[in-house]
């Protein structure tokens, strides 16, 4: 399709902007540009049908299932949305008085408070934009702390072969030197080769929980207690939250810092490159490495910006990060409740067994007697004895309206899909789910050669992925 | 010392150029297992690397995947038509080596072209 520049005609165009509500300042010609914008040239007709197009090819949480794993593609509330919409809420500027924003303030406070409990944590910082710049900072905080001790031989951080990709990337980034640790044969960190891991230069340990292979670590409390008796840190990934909210607290399992994906877990669309969030709560011995500023709320009542924090890792994000995500978990946390967060959570575990028990005599599931919210198919043998890949079986359920799993992912396990239905998909849904699944195993193990021309009544086929990643074309260039 | 190829459990081939230069690439099952190449990272002449550690890495439309050498020594040439060129590695992983390395002084134990067969299949 066309561009919206490639659309309408010099001279074209439509009132849809208000009246400008702040007075017009003159500014010196030194400081004007010399040519035209580069706007579109199209009328309301044209622009509404051009966004109109555009939607229909793509695919949301609106369109159908969706069981992208490690992404919570849940539905999203649109009372968040309304809520983020709130004069109150989009009209301010950061640099705005305290007394203006008082509204502003609390939901930061009061969003603070509630996932500091759903965490079992003592304070947070809503600055990291996202899950694995959620990561970044709290590996800076096991940093500042070890420092500030005078500790500077701590220069590892263990992580377990099952856990996000990102964990080694961050630990990385602040400098710290990754030791990986295997998992066992039933997916678990491996507490023998963990112990034989750690040691007086052990910074900390990173665990994703539930792991990316859909399991509830086994033994928790005998890992931190591993970490902490060398002297390191506990950090949590919280990214799979959605499987544990209100039922179980890192806080509670010897974690001294976790991030979690409000746009995930806490309801906020994403997938379109954002806006997302990734809080750190940290224990108190961590609390005064936190981002600055943080909120605090006076003796008064009122809250109130503290920029007095001498122990601060800095910020790591303009401002206070992006904060109508806050303004939707927060909305999203009132809606459901202390119990219907909890409901959310068994749900979503119950809904990926559901799936995941209907499947297995079909497909190979690596992990089978019971998972957490999501689940791993391993296409390996079906790749072996027919040549029919992840990548076929796929492409073949956007036939059928859904969004195929996570594919590749996670590493450890070969021709993977990873299947994460959420809580919010009716049984019917999964019923027709698991009846495709099964429909598209048949036709590719009947019909191998047909495998690879998957997906065909789709708007396009399968994109050149290939061709996009060696040779990107990153900007448009005007031709007018 | 023949220039015989030998192999690594994590998919790399090693050739002996002498008793301590080797020349290391991916095997045609990596290039295989990985799928198209869109992008290698390599590392540096000059470089200094240790048996067992990564040095560099390649990605796929599929994956990130690190490549690790079986030697310690430092690296003394870069295939760097591989950087603008990773179908390379694709089309003939034998042709396109990623490093050569020199002054050799350790390495790991290493694969026959049979012992990896058998590894593979």
């Amino acid at each position: 399709m066309k561009l919206i520049f490639e659309k309408g005609s010099t001279g074209r165009g439509c009132d849809l902007l208000p009246p400008s509500d702040v007075p017009v300042i003159n500014l010196e010609d030194k400081f004007k540009r010399q040519s035209k914008l580069n706007l579109p040239n199209v009328s309301e007709t044209e622009l509404s049908r051009h966004y109109t197009e555009l939607m229909k090819k793509t695919f949301g949480v609106n369109d159908g299932f969706y069981p992208l794993g490690s992404c919570t593609m849940k539905y999203n509330p649109k009372i968040n949305d309304d809520m983020a919409k709130l004069p109150g809420f989009t009209d301010i500027h950061p640099l705005q008085s305290e007394e203006t924003t008082q509204g502003a303030l609390e939901v930061m406070a009061l969003a603070e408070e509630y996932l500091c409990e759903i965490t079992g944590m003592d304070n947070m910082s809503f600055q990291p934009a996202a899950g694995a710049h959620g990561e970044f900072t709290g590996l800076q905080l096991i940093k500042a702390y070890h420092e500030k001790r005078g500790d500077s031989k701590r220069d590892k951080i263990i992580v377990p072969d099952s856990a996000h990709g990102t964990n080694p990337a961050s630990a990385a980034m602040v400098g710290y030197k990754v030791i990986n640790v295997p998992s066992t044969n039933e997916g678990y960190v491996d507490v023998d080769a963990l112990r034989d891991a750690v040691g007086e230069d052990t910074a900390g340990f990173m665990l994703t929980n539930p792991n990316t292979l859909g399991l509830f670590e086994a033994n928790i409390l005998e890992i931190t207690n591993i970490i902490h008796q060398a002297g390191g840190l506990n950090y949590y990934d919280g990214a799979n939250l959605n499987a544990i909210m209100g039922i179980a607290r890192p806080g509670d399992m010897g974690f001294d810092v976790v991030h979690l994906n409000l746009h995930k877990t806490f309801s906020t669309p994403h997938g379109g490159g954002g806006p997302g969030s990734g809080p750190v709560g940290c224990k108190l011995l961590l609390s005064d490495y936190l981002p600055s500023p943080r909120v605090i709320k006076g003796a008064e009542g009122s809250y109130h910006l503290s920029y007095d924090n001498p122990d601060s890792i800095g910020r790591v994000k303009a401002f206070y990060g992006n904060f109508l995500v806050v303004v939707r978990a927060l909305t999203y946390i009132l809606s459901l409740g202390k119990e219907g967060l909890k409901h959310a959570s068994i749900n979503a575990v119950l809904n990926a067994n559901y799936m995941m028990h209907q499947l297995k005599d079909t497909y190979h599931i690596p992990f089978s007697d019971h998972c957490m919210h999501e689940f791993i198919i391993s296409l390996e043998d079906l790749k072996k004895e027919k040549g029919v890949s992840a990548l076929d079986v796929a492409k073949a359920m956007l036939d059928y309206g859904m969004h195929p799993p996570t594919m590749y992912f996670p590493l450890n396990v070969p021709e993977a899909l990873m299947v994460e239905p959420t809580e919010t998909e009716s049984k019917e849904t999964l019923d027709e789910a698991v009846r495709v699944y099964k429909k598209i195993y048949e036709e590719v193990t009947s019909n191998p050669e047909l495998a690879h021309g998957y997906p065909r009544n789709t708007v396009i086929g399968r994109p050149d992925e290939v061709g996009a990643a060696r040779n990107p074309v990153l900007r448009y260039v005007y031709n007018k | 010392m023949n220039n015989e190829i030998l192999y690594t459990d994590t998919h790399e081939w090693v050739q002996f150029l002498d008793e301590t230069t080797v020349r290391i690439g991916l095997t045609d099952f990596a290039q295989s297992e990985l799928g198209d190449l869109v992008f290698v990272n390599l590392p540096e002449e000059g470089d200094e690397l240790t048996a067992g550690e990564t040095f560099a890495d390649v990605e796929s439309v599929k994956a990130v995947s690190d490549v690790y050498s079986p030697v310690t020594g430092e690296v003394s040439k870069v295939n760097e038509d591989l950087l603008d060129h990773p179908e390379l590695i694709n089309s003939d992983p034998m042709e396109a080596w990623l490093i050569e390395v020199e002054n050799v002084s350790d390495k790991e134990n290493m694969l026959t072209e049979e012992e990896y067969k058998k590894l593979i299949s």
